[in-house]
């Protein structure tokens, strides 16, 4: 009676602290490609989640943190070896998902890992560019190092879905800080197998939270959370919208990196603008001869 | 009554063995079958908002370090005090619980505002001799404490000689003279849900004010399943002879969820007449934390962090 095998299909779930979890509320959406043709049913995430996801990340940044600047390079670095071993996967995802060529698709692929080995490179380096040594009137060493802010809650670029994706997370992670970020609504897949490669990477659990859904309900729980401390507005379209939520991050004094005035050209060198949204300076005195 | 079931029963060990093993043996399936049916109710925003009061005004707030200060316990009172300063609707704790040397400064911090309840008999381990255990409780007296959380004697209760375990209880009650007694079990040294069930007699026949699962010392501490069996026991005492006794979990309870958990079990298994912090109490530290973040959420409309709740 057996003809040919059963599919076995994929459930795409949430990524939060290390673990694959359905949303608490139990919710999905149907994901279609961009034709319109069903492709999976991904989780919508609740403001619960969102919730779970910032204790995860506040729980996991100390340590991250806390790591040599070298051992993140490495980490990093490691995501960009994970991405390469399984890109023929995100390949066929993004293709199906933004309905572009095989060679785009590709291209995309491409450029989120050097994306990756980018700025997994920056990674012992911020110190030295961002940091000084300041001189001052008196018998004393002063210096300025860049310090992480701390849990940094991201909304995703709709399109390029995994080069946008890589493109907001990694300068968050790369000096410390670690993050909840809500991923493209409407191709969120690539995002999930992304959670996958990080999972595989040495990345501490917590460090990345990936939230599927719809980024207008999680986002102003995500915005007015007191333990957020910085909050990136990159996805957000609606200047309505990235408005309200930065507002509501005053409240609760978050930093907040506003959105683009115009859509960015992705796969440009990104500078280090965005990493340097994301540390706070540290200013030391030390006496000298001491 | 009491007296009377007392004055029968604990006349030798035999007897009182005879009592505590007559007892129905409790259903391990079914116990841990209605505890987890019961945290599964689901409590929503205005209960949710009286559950979180009523358990911040039942909580003993406790720190019971080899490296507490008087500075520390002084900082514990000012928390239990005004356990929220940006929010003066915020109600206070029960009562602060600290080592009997401690009681001295707590009472002095707290004033009459609380209770000051002190762990003595040799705690957490209850080993020494009843002499030093009833100078220990005598000490913690002396010092303010007006509530006394004692340990048993895990060693005799399971070697099987309850009747020394009673009578220490009924000496160390004694030597309470006002002060309320609770009696520390810590069940999870004592094995079975059956052993749980002998002891909340064996204390309830001795006198205790309050029953206690656990010394916060050893896990497993409070879990459900066990202090459902000790709401069953209070709840069938006061059937039996109208007096009323306390329950306590202590231990290994940290998050508003599980508080409101327990608040469910309270109002399930013995009724509304047991939801007040005379006769319930939640033995924890940073559970107060947790409860004060659900309260700010409630009361602005977002999440709150650590950063608005003290260290301690």
């Amino acid at each position: 009676m057996m003809e040919g095998r059963l599919d076995v299909r994929k459930t795409y779930k949430l990524y939060i602290g290390g673990a694959f979890p359905r949303s608490e509320s139990g919710r999905t959406y149907a994901v279609t490609d961009a034709k319109g043709r069903f492709l999976a049913n991904a989780s919508l995430a609740s403001r619960k989640d969102a919730r779970d996801a910032v204790l995860a990340a506040r729980a996991a940044q100390r340590g991250w943190a806390g790591a040599t600047a070298y051992n993140r390079g490495q980490v990093i670095y490691r995501i960009a070896e994970m991405l390469e071993g399984r890109r023929a996967q995100f390949e066929a995802e993004i293709e199906s998902a933004e309905g572009c060529s095989a060679r785009r698709a590709s291209a995309q692929v491409d450029s989120a890992i050097d994306r990756w080995v980018w700025y997994a490179g920056w990674s012992d380096k911020i110190a030295q560019v961002l940091g000084s040594s300041n001189p001052v009137s008196g018998p004393y060493f002063n210096f300025s190092v860049p310090q992480p802010t701390g849990v940094v809650a991201a909304i995703a670029p709709q399109r390029p879905s995994l080069l946008g994706l890589v493109s907001v997370v990694a300068p968050i992670i790369v000096s410390g800080n670690s993050c909840v970020v809500v991923a493209s609504p409407e191709c969120p897949l690539p995002a999930i197998t992304l959670a996958e490669v990080l999972a595989t990477s040495d990345l501490p659990g917590g460090v990345v939270n990936i939230l599927t859904g719809a980024p207008g309900e999680i986002g102003p729980w995500l915005a007015s959370h007191a333990d957020v401390d910085a909050l990136d507005l990159t996805g957000v379209v609606d200047d309505g919208v990235a408005t309200e939520m930065a507002v509501a991050a005053a409240e609760t004094i978050t930093r907040v990196l506003p959105p683009p005035s115009s859509p960015p050209d992705w796969s440009a060198d990104p500078g280090l603008g965005r990493i340097s949204a994301f540390v706070e300076t540290t200013t030391v005195w030390h006496p000298q001869g001491v | 009554m009491t007296a009377a079931l007392a004055a029968d029963v604990a006349v030798s060990n035999a007897a009182l063995r005879r009592y505590l093993h007559g007892l129905p043996g409790v259903d391990q399936v079914g116990a841990e079958g209605r505890a987890a049916m019961l945290s599964t109710r689901s409590i929503k925003a205005a209960s949710k908002q009286q559950a979180i009061d009523l358990a911040i005004s039942m909580v003993d707030l406790t720190t019971l370090e080899g490296m507490d200060t008087p500075g520390k316990v002084r900082a514990l009172c000012a928390k239990a005090l005004r356990p929220d300063p940006t929010d003066p609707t915020t109600p206070h704790v029960a009562a602060v619980c600290v080592y009997g040397d401690m009681a001295a400064i707590a009472r002095d911090a707290v004033g009459d505002a609380l209770h000051v309840a002190a762990v003595a008999t040799a705690f957490p381990s209850g080993r020494a001799s009843l002499a030093v255990k009833l100078a220990d409780t005598r000490d913690a007296v002396a010092n303010g404490a007006d509530e006394i959380d004692m340990v048993i004697d895990r060693g005799a209760f399971l070697a099987g000689r309850y009747l020394d375990v009673y009578d220490e209880i009924v000496a160390i009650k004694e030597a309470c003279g006002t002060a309320h007694l609770k009696v520390i079990f810590e069940t999870g040294e004592l094995r079975t849900y059956d052993n749980v069930r002998r002891a909340s007699y064996l204390a309830m026949l001795a006198g205790a004010d309050f029953i206690k699962t656990s010394t916060g010392k050893v896990s497993p501490a409070a879990t459900l399943p066990v202090t459902l069996i000790l709401l069953e026991a209070v709840r069938d005492w006061h059937r039996q002879t109208g007096q009323r006794i306390g329950v306590k979990p202590a231990g290994g309870i940290r998050t508003s969820k599980d508080a409101i958990r327990y608040l469910v079990m309270v109002n399930e298994v013995c009724g509304e007449a047991w939801l007040t912090p005379d006769l319930f109490r939640f033995g924890a530290s940073s559970l107060l934390n947790d409860l004060l973040l659900q309260r700010q959420r409630m009361r602005t409309g977002h999440y709150s962090g650590p950063d608005y709740v003290t260290i301690d």
